[in-house]
């Protein structure tokens, strides 16, 4: 009871990334709250699952198993979250803000009238006095999360409802198993308990995924490109000085929404967050939403003709220079220095 | 067949170009300051439904939005596109609602027009950005639901078609109606105004709008039923109080911060031959690189 509860996303058998990350993240707030950590499972053929959760700490797994529950809907996926939320009384539930969390929290949070909080940064535990009405709310989940198109950040708290359910973007919390022999219990659900047929509304007629061949979550280098590289040919030199490092190439949202970059290599705020060993940021001004993608990069390095580009203020090392007569002597001075 | 559809609509204020007054000292948001727009997906929305309409001749597309008086130019924006009907729901008791206690109003809202096949809504609102609303007002109404949509591709025999852009591609949907829609901003851009439909229903006014215009405004508004855009407060819906508002919502805001960046210290360079070698052996030297 009261535990942490943290929903998986399943894809193909495989546990999202998002969805770990979380656990983690579960893992961290459990111990603090001197409480579990649970995972719910929903899925088909989820035979050893807990094999991949255990290690980051979850105590206990519900797994739902059914043919019907893969590919996700929301209907028959909602069902079992909401019953078993009834049953288990959470006192925090955590899922993705991905196209499945996004589908699903809503729905759940509003059959149990429990306030969700959507596209967290960070979340952290701590207390709450209300004034008015004279009364102190100890061990509240803070969900701090950017508003107002990232000009502001906000604190969010439910101090009143259970769960207090946020979502997470991928890449936003650090992935890390804790254990890998930590044991935790299996709870296997009898899924005609939780759903009914007229779950089943909404059927999939047709599905094309494709796990992205880009992965620049991972990349300990990245060479990432905006608006101030003109062209899509422009970003050609970003590609060659991320082949010779050992990188892989970013963009900001500007560089994307011109068609110079794939949406997959969007970095920001309604990108992804990387957290890479070196970032070099080439003709990219450093708004808020970008920033807030990128700055806990080890070494940032920002290349950029204007000397008062705000990236500069997060840079480690700020090149004051044209992209294009910088980027091939940081690929000519490389070659010569490496081996 | 034809169908009867609702869109909702948002006024929002526009987030995507703040400029410097928009904050205040305090770091709150200066709301003054940003023009108030129709939600970017909203209008992706209220197309997929024009289109359903084109479709299916007969169709009716009734658009509802929550918010101030003002949000009445929403309203407008509609019917300059094609929409037939609009409603405002305005009160002060909806002040300070989170999304839950704004989908309870707006489903309460729903439940007094007549039977609806689909109703369509933005993916998410660029205020909040939290696509929250569209799946709450559906789990209110007891409804299915198919997000992220791109295209309604057909509704045929009482049954919806939809394809969906999901992170790693797409999915194709079919369920039963009635069924709610939350469009993405993949989808294809609205329509523009239609000049005609603009000179028919310029007029078009909330009851509260009339109020300061002058008389022969208000005449010819009374004379054309068009013109009315409906007008809704809370002694309009079947609610409960406490579920409204600020007591309606489980969230609050305990804290908002400006966002400031921890300068770091930096070193400069230019673009001069030995700087730039130096770099490069110093990022060597501490196994950044190499
Ligand atoms: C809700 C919301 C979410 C957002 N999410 C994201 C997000 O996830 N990621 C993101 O990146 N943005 C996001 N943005 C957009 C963000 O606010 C900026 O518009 C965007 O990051 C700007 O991209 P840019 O720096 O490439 O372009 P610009 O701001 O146009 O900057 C180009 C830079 O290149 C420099 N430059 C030009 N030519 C050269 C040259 N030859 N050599 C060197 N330098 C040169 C210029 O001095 C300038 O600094 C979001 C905005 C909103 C409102
Ligand atoms: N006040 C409102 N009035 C009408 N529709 C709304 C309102 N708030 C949200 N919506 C709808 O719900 C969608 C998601 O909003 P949000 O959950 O705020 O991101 C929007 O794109 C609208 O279609």
């Amino acid at each position: 009871m009261n535990n942490v509860f943290v929903y998986c996303e399943i894809e193909d058998g495989l546990i999202g990334d998002v969805s770990l990350e979380l656990l983690t993240k579960g893992r961290t707030l459990a111990t603090q709250l001197s409480c579990q950590l649970e995972a719910v499972a929903i899925g088909h053929k989820l035979n050893g699952i807990e094999k991949v959760l255990f290690p980051y700490g979850v105590d206990v797994v519900h797994i739902a198993d059914d043919p019907r529950l893969a590919p996700y809907t929301t209907l028959p996926h909602s069902a079992i979250l909401i019953k078993l939320f009834q049953q288990e009384k959470p006192q925090i539930a955590l899922m993705g803000a991905t196209s499945v969390g996004r589908d699903l929290g809503p729905r759940v949070s509003s059959a149990l009238h429990s306030g969700l909080t959507a596209d967290c940064t960070a979340l952290e535990i701590g207390s709450h006095e209300d004034k008015k009405a004279d009364k102190v709310y100890e061990n509240l989940l803070y969900q701090i999360r950017p508003a107002f198109g990232g000009n502001i950040v906000a604190t969010i708290i439910n101090p009143d409802c259970r769960p207090q359910m946020a979502t997470v973007r991928e890449g936003v919390m650090k992935k890390e198993p804790i254990d890998p022999a930590y044991k935790g219990k299996v709870n296997q659900l009898n899924v005609a308990d939780y759903v009914s047929d007229t779950d089943f509304a909404v059927s999939v007629i047709e599905r094309h995924v494709e796990a992205s061949k880009i992965n620049i979550k991972s990349a300990p280098i990245i060479v990432s490109g905006g608006y101030g590289m003109g062209s899509k040919d422009g970003f050609k030199l970003l590609f060659d000085l991320a082949a010779v490092l050992g990188g892989e190439v970013g963009a900001s949202r500007a560089a994307v929404d011109a068609g110079f970059a794939d949406h997959a290599r969007q970095i920001g705020q309604t990108g992804v967050t990387v957290r890479p060993k070196l970032y070099i940021a080439c003709g990219i001004s450093g708004q808020i939403q970008h920033i807030a993608g990128m700055q806990e990069s080890s070494i940032i390095i920002a290349i950029n003709n204007d000397p008062a580009a705000p990236i500069n203020s997060v840079a480690d090392y700020v090149i004051t220079g044209d992209v294009e007569t910088v980027i091939p002597k940081l690929i000519k001075y490389y070659k010569k220095n490496s081996k | 067949m034809s169908l009867n559809i609702l869109v909702l609509a948002k006024q929002v204020p526009d987030t995507r170009n703040v400029g410097k007054d928009a904050m205040t000292a305090e770091g709150t948001v200066n709301r003054a300051a940003l023009p108030a727009i129709f939600n970017p997906e909203d209008l992706n929305a209220l197309e997929q439904a024009l289109r359903l309409k084109d479709k299916h001749p007969g169709s009716t597309v009734t658009v509802l939005t929550m918010g101030p008086f003002r949000a009445a130019e929403v309203i407008r924006e509609a019917l300059y596109r094609g929409a037939d009907k609009g409603y405002v729901l305005s009160d002060r008791a909806f002040a300070g609602s989170d999304t839950l206690a704004t989908s309870y109003a707006l489903s309460c809202a729903i439940r007094n027009l007549p039977q609806l096949d689909v109703i369509v809504c933005g993916r998410q609102a660029i205020d909040g950005d939290t696509a929250q609303v569209g799946p709450q007002v559906a789990e209110k109404l007891g409804m299915a639901q198919i997000t992220y949509a791109e295209e309604i591709l057909s509704v045929e025999k009482g049954r919806i078609r939809v394809k969906r852009r999901i992170e790693k591609g797409i999915e194709v949907l079919e369920g039963k109606l009635p069924m709610l829609v939350t469009v993405n901003g993949s989808a294809p851009a609205c329509r523009p105004r239609n000049a005609r439909l603009l000179m028919k229903y310029k007029y078009a006014r909330i009851p509260n709008e009339l109020q300061a215009a002058n008389e022969d405004y208000i005449s010819l508004n009374n004379s054309r039923e068009f013109l009315h855009i409906g007008e809704w407060n809370v002694n309009d819906i079947v609610c409960e109080p406490a579920e409204l508002g600020l007591s309606g919502s489980p969230t609050k805001v305990k804290k908002v911060e400006n966002v400031v960046f921890q300068a770091k210290e930096s070193k400069t360079l230019t673009d001069n031959d030995t700087e730039i070698e130096a770099l490069i052996q110093e990022l060597i030297s501490n196994h950044t690189i190499g």
